[in-house]
Order: structure tokens, then C-alpha cells, then sequence
């Protein structure tokens, strides 16, 4: 494999990382913060890119759309935070992964009771519908350079709330510490609240960046909700820096590892061989990872809770 | 005492009624939720439009179509198969879409002794060792789709192709399929996994290998993000794009101006010329509002299909050898023209290279571009011991 391959590699790698964040960071912050497993997670992401391709339909701009699919899907997470989750808070994780399971497959029929079961597609928005040559023959679209710098600038964003601001500062506190903090007169059940309002947001907000290079469907959220608990455990817990870390590590892994196995095991087995073995190590891979850090460091790579 | 001479009088009632009053149930196994159930909800359209011509009759004989989604889970569809034939008393059963539950749903249907009937899957299994009189694919068997485009690449010359499937037997399959007539050079084999989401990586490879085409086997959403990522990249201007069930008419709304010029195969298409599939079409459309796939097709073939049987045994569906030999005389006008059954009940007909072509409504659709194989019979035939 050339260099030039292996750059390009790195670059797709580093994407699908950042793609990941986003979808981790909620699910992290409302994990570690609320100790609250929300499988629905992944539905969020898939109804952020439905509630894109809607409102695209109806402004026929991808920005005014992003920000309609942005507000609703805020809106939705608070109306599930109100209707739902609030009432899980005190149950044990199974209660909660059975709720949260239920509302996957609700969503999952919900949206093709309205949107219908075929796959659906958002253009690219027109300001960034060009792409310029990676490699001899192969173009990069400027687009996928845009969710690369978007996703940086969310965990900026991020780091900046949770380190340097007072509500960041509760967040952390209510982490470490949610009895201490409620004594204090914090209200810790709206904390929860906007926690939990600004990470189905972030879901959604990955779910309508995606929507442009990849297919909105009916359960598109399922497969990446379990690479997300991959990132989050490999990052720690509850852990933002760890998140972006592991989903960056995840990412390059999961690209590298698919582009290069299959070559590599080339060289120690019979090529037919390889073809079989080398896609399905691939696919493992990071959970073999995940399994390497657990059994190093079995808090994750960054903690964030020191109870 | 009363009710029980009642109940004898409706007894005495029912059993003077003539044959004819009650109708012919025919059950269908189709998967209708989860992100495939466009294809199925296509070949119930299908069937149900031939029904629905014919005023609820099918070949003279009073229908009834009960329809059951099994969704994609195997033990789903063993018990609702039973249910229809213990319960609800199907007299013939048409499914299924998806390979791997034709395989679950083939042993509850034919022990019972009913005839079963594929509008889509057509797996090698059933093809060869395991085939039984009472069972028919009015579709195609499996790897008929994939060796289209291998025979097509070798008779275009092509040097170097590279290869891409889900990691899963279909895809395999797949790929086995479009080596059996292609002779030239594989560059590369890629297997992904199932459901795969961001090409990227692939299609770095695929830039890198620069061959003179892809041949892909990428089935629904799959298929609608491997053709807009390979637009965006580039590669459409740089290599011929052969593929098997991932440009067609359930993805192509979603693909659209992405898809424009590429290549699939396939036993029909919605602009194949003649006279009853041009009417089908055209009334399919006006009906249901969307341009019918090769499931509607084939949905609307096993109605048709069922239809000359059971005019040939005057609506008595208990004589199952009778209806056996009915439906192997395949006596209907198939939308594909040329149809009939070979020894393993596997259809022995043309297949087409289509390629993707916009109307002039904007609709995108496949289009027959030259027929590739004549009277196909697949390989596994030889393998059946029926005659």
C-alpha cells in the first residue's frame, strides 16, 4: 500500500472518529453524569437525519434546515426527558435498558409510518458540493472536510462548557458528587434535564450531518449505537476528552484495520484464505481493542468520576 | 337442543353449497417492516393488481389473498407459515423475499403437502439437491442476477475488475457467481461488513487498484450510499459500474441523477418490451403512484401463474398433484414474454443487462440494454434428481 493510500486512510479514519464523537459525547455526558443507560440514543441520530431531509424539503436550504432539525430534535429529547426518562432515574439499569429499548423500536416503526420504509437522501448543500483530487483519481468531497471541521468545533465547543463554565462545572460536580451537589440547592433534576436536551441534540446533529454522504433509513442508528458504547467505555465513562480520544482511536482503527488486514494477512496466508479471515479480524477489531484497554485500564482511557 | 339442530341445518347448508362458494386461499410469507419491506410490500402490489383486474378471481376461481409479514427473523416465519396453513387454511403460499427465510419457512409449507411458490429467493439449495415438486420460483435462481455481469465484463473485454460484497453467504455467493463467466483479471476482493455505512475506505482501494470496472453486490441501503459516495469520489467517470439488487427500482428514488448510467442485471424491467408488461406497468404505476421493480414483476407473475392453474383444474386446489402438473405447464403470459419451468421448477429464461436511465418526467428507472443470456438454465439444475 502506498503513502499516499495510507494518508488518505488516516483521513477517512479520522471522519468516521469525529462522526462518532458526536454521537458518543451525548451518550457519555447523560451515562456518566446521570448514571442513566439510554439505548435510544441511536434513534435520536436517525431522527436528527429524518427531521433534515423534512425540513429540507419544506426551505429547500441544507443551513435552515440543519438548524429546524437542531431545534425539533432538542425539543423531542426534553418532551422523552419529560414523558419518560424522568420516571427511570431511580429504577436499576435493566428497567432502563428495556424503556429505552421499547422506544427504539417505537421510533424505529414511527418513522416509517411517516417518512415510509424506503431509504431516503439529503443533497449536499451547495456551498460545499465540490471536491478537489486526494489521490491520483480519487476526490475528496469538500463536504466530508466540513464534518471534520464541524466535529472539531463541537468538542471545542464542548470542552469549553464543561471545563470553563458554571454549568459545565455543575455538570462535573453532579458526576462526581449529585448528592453533595442537590444538598447545596442545586436542582439537579433540571441539570438532568438539560444534559439529557443537549445530547439528543448532538445525536440529531450527527444524524443531519451524516445524512448528506450516507442513506436515511429505518434503524440506521442501531449499528453505530454500539460502536458509541465501544468509544465510551475505551474513553471512560462520563469522560468528554476520553470520548473524543477513543472515537478518534476507534475511527482510525475501524479504517485502517478493514483497509489493511486483509493485506496483511495476505502475507502469511494463501490469498483465497486471507479474503475470508482478513474482513471478519477486521470487524473485530475494536472490540479487541476495547477488550486491550479494559484489561489495562479498567476505569477507560480518561476518568471522569473519582466516586 | 335448539342450537344443535340449528347447527346441524347450517352443516347440512354448507356442505350442499357447490365447490365453487368457497374461495381458493392463497397465503403469502413477504417481509413488510424493517428497513427491507419496500421489496415486499412490491411483490403483495403486484400480486394483488392481477388480483384486483380480475375482480377477485384468479383464473375463474374466487381468491383470497392473506398476506403475513414475517419479517426478517427465521422463527417468525416458521410459525406464521404454519398459521396460515393449519389455521387459516391456505391452499398455496407465495413467499418469500429474502433467501435465508425461504429456508426457514420451506419445511412447515412442504411437509404439509401445500405447494409454495417464490416471487423473489432463489437459493442454490433448492435449486439442486434439495428441490421438490412442490415447490416453484417463478423469479430466478440467485446467482443468475451476478452472472449477467460477469459474462457481460468478458464479452466487453474488460481486463481488470474489482470485486465488493457484503461479508455474508449472499454476497459470496455474489461474487462466485460473477467469476463462474468471467475469465479476465480480479484486481481485488473486498468483503464488508453487512450494513456497512462509510465506503471511504473502499473506495480509496478502489481508486488505487484503478480497474476497468467495479462489480458490486450492495442491496438496499447499502446500495444507495455506495452509489453516492462513489459519485462523490469520482470514480463513475473513471470505471464502469456493474452491480446485482443495487440499482433498482426500491433504491433509485433514493439514488437518483447518482445512479444515472449504471449498470445491473436482471429478468425484467419496468421498459421491457412487450405488450402485457408495457400494460403493466403503466396500470401498476397509476395505482400505487411508484414504477414497479422486478418484485412487483414477479409478484404479479405468480398471480398470473397461480391463475392458468387453477383455470386447469376448475378451482379444485385439493388435487395438489393435478395443480403440480397446472403450475409446472407454467400456461401464462409472463410479463417477461418467454417463460417456463426447467426440471428443478427454476424458470428457463432470458436475462438483460439494464442500466439506469431517467425519464422524461424526471422518474429514474432501469432499462433493458441487450439481452445477455438466452433461456438461462442454472447450474444447479443438474444437481436435481426431478424430472
Amino acid at each position: 500500500m502506498s503513502t499516499t493510500l495510507l494518508l488518505v486512510q488516516v483521513l477517512n479514519g479520522l471522519q468516521l472518529g469525529v462522526l462518532l464523537f458526536l454521537i458518543a459525547a451525548g451518550l457519555t455526558l447523560v451515562f456518566g453524569v446521570m448514571g442513566f443507560i439510554n439505548l435510544a440514543h441511536g434513534v435520536q441520530y436517525m431522527v436528527g437525519a429524518y427531521l433534515a431531509v423534512h425540513y429540507y424539503a419544506w426551505f429547500e436550504h441544507f443551513g435552515l434546515a440543519l438548524l429546524a432539525a437542531l431545534l425539533t430534535a432538542l425539543a423531542l429529547g426534553l418532551l422523552l426527558e419529560a414523558l419518560i426518562f424522568r420516571r427511570l432515574y431511580d429504577r436499576d439499569h435493566l428497567d432502563q435498558v428495556l424503556a429505552t429499548f421499547g422506544i427504539i423500536l417505537f421510533l424505529n416503526e414511527a418513522v416509517k409510518v411517516v417518512w415510509g420504509p424506503l431509504p431516503l437522501s439529503l443533497p449536499t448543500p451547495e456551498v460545499l458540493s465540490g471536491s478537489f483530487v486526494l489521490m491520483d483519481g480519487l476526490l475528496y468531497p469538500t463536504y466530508r472536510l466540513a464534518i471534520l471541521g464541524a466535529g472539531l468545533l463541537v468538542a471545542f465547543g464542548l470542552w469549553v462548557v464543561v471545563m470553563r463554565t458554571r454549568i459545565g462545572m455543575l455538570i462535573r460536580a453532579g458526576a462526581t458528587h449529585p448528592h453533595i451537589v442537590s444538598a447545596l440547592g442545586v436542582d439537579i433534576r433540571r441539570l438532568f434535564l438539560i444534559v439529557f436536551g443537549f445530547g439528543a441534540m448532538l445525536a440529531g446533529f450527527a444524524g443531519a450531518l451524516a445524512a448528506p454522504i450516507l442513506s436515511v433509513e429505518p434503524g440506521m442508528g442501531d449499528n453505530l449505537l454500539i460502536v458509541a458504547f465501544v468509544v465510551i467505555i475505551i474513553g471512560g465513562i462520563g469522560s468528554i476528552r476520553g470520548a473524543f480520544v477513543a472515537a478518534l482511536l476507534v475511527g482510525l482503527v475501524d479504517t485502517l484495520g478493514r483497509s489493511l488486514a486483509t493485506d496483511v494477512l495476505r502475507l502469511v496466508l494463501e490469498p483465497s484464505t486471507a479474503n475470508q479471515v482478513g474482513p471478519a479480524i477486521a470487524s473485530m477489531l475494536i472490540y479487541i481493542l476495547m477488550a486491550l484497554v479494559l484489561w489495562v485500564r479498567p476505569q477507560g482511557l480518561f476518568v471522569a468520576r473519582s466516586a | 337442543m335448539k342450537r344443535c339442530v340449528l347447527s346441524a341445518a347450517v352443516a347440512a347448508i354448507a356442505l350442499a353449497a357447490p365447490a365453487a362458494a368457497e374461495p381458493v386461499r392463497v397465503g403469502m410469507l413477504v417481509t413488510l417492516s424493517g428497513p427491507a419491506a419496500a421489496l415486499g410490500q412490491q411483490a403483495v402490489d403486484g400480486f394483488t393488481l392481477a388480483l384486483e383486474a380480475n375482480g377477485g378471481r384468479l383464473g375463474g376461481v374466487q381468491t383470497e389473498l392473506l398476506v403475513e409479514d414475517i419479517e426478517l427473523k427465521p422463527d417468525v416465519a416458521q410459525t406464521k407459515a404454519r398459521a396460515l396453513i393449519e389455521r387459516d387454511g391456505a391452499d398455496v403460499v407465495v413467499g418469500t423475499i429474502f433467501s435465508n427465510m425461504l429456508a426457514a419457512v420451506f419445511k412447515p409449507v412442504i411437509d404439509s403437502g401445500t405447494i409454495l411458490i417464490s416471487p423473489n429467493a432463489g437459493p442454490s439449495i433448492f435449486a439442486g439437491r434439495n428441490c421438490h415438486p412442490n415447490f416453484f420460483a417463478v423469479s430466478y435462481q440467485n446467482d443468475q442476477n451476478h452472472e449477467i455481469l460477469g459474462r457481460y465484463a468478458e464479452e466487453q473485454g474488460f481486463e481488470n475488475v474489482f470485486l465488493m460484497a457484503p461479508n455474508y453467504q449472499a454476497g459470496k455467493d455474489s461474487l462466485a457467481g460473477f467469476k463462474r463467466h468471467y475469465t479476465g483479471t480480479v484486481v481485488d476482493e473486498v468483503y464488508t461488513p453487512l450494513g456497512h455505512q462509510d465506503f471511504s475506505a473502499e473506495l480509496a482501494r478502489i481508486a488505487a487498484a484503478s480497474p476497468d470496472a467495479l462489480f458490486t453486490f450492495m442491496p438496499g441501503g447499502m446500495g444507495v450510499r455506495l452509489v453516492r459516495q462513489f459519485r462523490q469520489a469520482g470514480l463513475a467517470d473513471r470505471m464502469v459500474f456493474l452491480s446485482a439488487f443495487t440499482v433498482d427500482e426500491t433504491t433509485l428514488p433514493a439514488q437518483g441523477e447518482d445512479a444515472l448510467g449504471f449498470f445491473g442485471g436482471g429478468a425484467w424491467a419496468p421498459d421491457l418490451d412487450n405488450e402485457q408488461s408495457r400494460a403493466f406497468t403503466a396500470s401498476f404505476e397509476a395505482t400505487y403512484g411508484y414504477i414497479p421493480g422486478v418484485y412487483a414483476a414477479f409478484g404479479h407473475d405468480a398471480a398470473m401463474l397461480l391463475a392458468s392453474a387453477f383455470e386447469k383444474v376448475e378451482g379444485d386446489v385439493a388435487d395438489t398433484a393435478a395443480l403440480q402438473a397446472a403450475i409446472k405447464a407454467a400456461d401464462f403470459t409472463s410479463l417477461r414474454g418467454d417463460f417456463r419451468f426447467g426440471t428443478n421448477n427454476f424458470p428457463v429464461q432470458d436475462f438483460y443487462l439494464l442500466q439506469v436511465v431517467q425519464r422524461d418526467d424526471g422518474a429514474f428507472h432501469t432499462s433493458v440494454v441487450q439481452r445477455v443470456f438466452d433461456d438461462h438454465v442454472d447450474v444447479y439444475a443438474a444437481d436435481c434428481s426431478m424430472n
